[in-house]
């Protein structure tokens, strides 16, 4: 029972917080809704026994990637923008994405959770070790290569980044 | 609604991409934009955090940590971009930036 009453209140924040922050006007508020919208997905992954991914949400995305939203919306000027048209004239394509998940949601709640069927799920074995500890067997093994491929990606972006930035290259 | 199924989990993960999806489509401050993909690959991630454990399978949170990555990649370099971009033209409306288009 407790686990319902926590999966609904995550999934509140995540889906309210979602759509606050398409739909503010105001790009701080947005980025603040973005915020609630990221801890709600961390406290899923949490609900979903991912203890190190929760972790990781909450330093990175709510610590990292928000800060560097706010600090190029603090470089760039919005208040400008905030007083103009904030939608484009591409609401018919939206409409029909929202009306495509829109039938599979209202599928969903009409059949239950009987609607889409997935394979069995496998039998909670007794686990030796944690979560972290599981990961990390498999990530530095079986997934060395992409591991070390993802820090060569990150060494791009950061160089990208800062010659995107700089004022005279 | 009750118990909370693997499923539940799945239609959260494709409500949220809904919502990145049309934040991107008709939005048109691109800072907006940029928060949009990330509610997309946030979308991505749980349903990679469902299935891992649904089946018991760590790959699913290894995939993660490696959308998280790119995630942060794409928000540095695609932020980096746009302080470029407002150097040379004062705007963040996407559909004024029209310069390639014919």
């Amino acid at each position: 029972m407790i686990d319902a009453v926590f999966f609904y209140f995550f999934a509140a924040l995540v889906l309210g917080g979602g759509v606050l922050t398409i739909t503010r006007r105001n790009a701080v508020h947005s980025a603040i809704s973005l915020i609630v919208s990221l801890i709600g997905v961390a406290g899923i992954f949490l609900l979903q026994q991912a203890e190190f991914l929760f972790a990781v949400q909450i330093v990175l995305y709510v610590g990292g990637i928000m800060v560097l939203f706010l600090f190029v919306i603090m470089l760039v000027n919005l208040d400008e923008a905030s007083r103009m048209r904030q939608f484009n004239r591409q609401w018919l394509a939206a409409l029909a994405a929202a009306g495509l998940v829109g039938a599979e949601i209202g599928y969903f709640v009409y059949k239950g959770a009987s609607a889409f069927r997935l394979p069995l799920p496998a039998a909670a074995g007794a686990e030796q070790a944690g979560n972290v500890q599981r990961i990390a067997d498999v990530l530095f093994s079986d997934y060395l290569l992409p591991f070390e491929l993802a820090s060569v990606l990150l060494l791009a972006a950061v160089i990208g980044s800062v010659v995107m930035a700089k004022k005279r290259v | 609604m009750y118990p909370v199924t693997t499923v539940h989990y799945l239609v959260l993960s494709v409500a949220l991409l809904l919502i990145g999806t049309v934040g991107v489509l008709t939005r048109r401050n691109i800072v907006v934009i940029l928060m949009s993909l990330e509610l997309i690959l946030n979308a991505v991630n749980i349903n990679l955090i469902a299935f891992s454990n649904h089946f018991k399978h760590v790959s699913g949170q290894i995939f993660a940590i490696f959308v998280i990555t790119v995630a942060v990649a794409e928000a540095a370099v695609g932020l980096g971009i746009l302080i470029a971009m407002f150097r040379n033209k004062p705007t963040v409306q996407a559909d004024e930036i029209e310069l390639l288009k014919w």
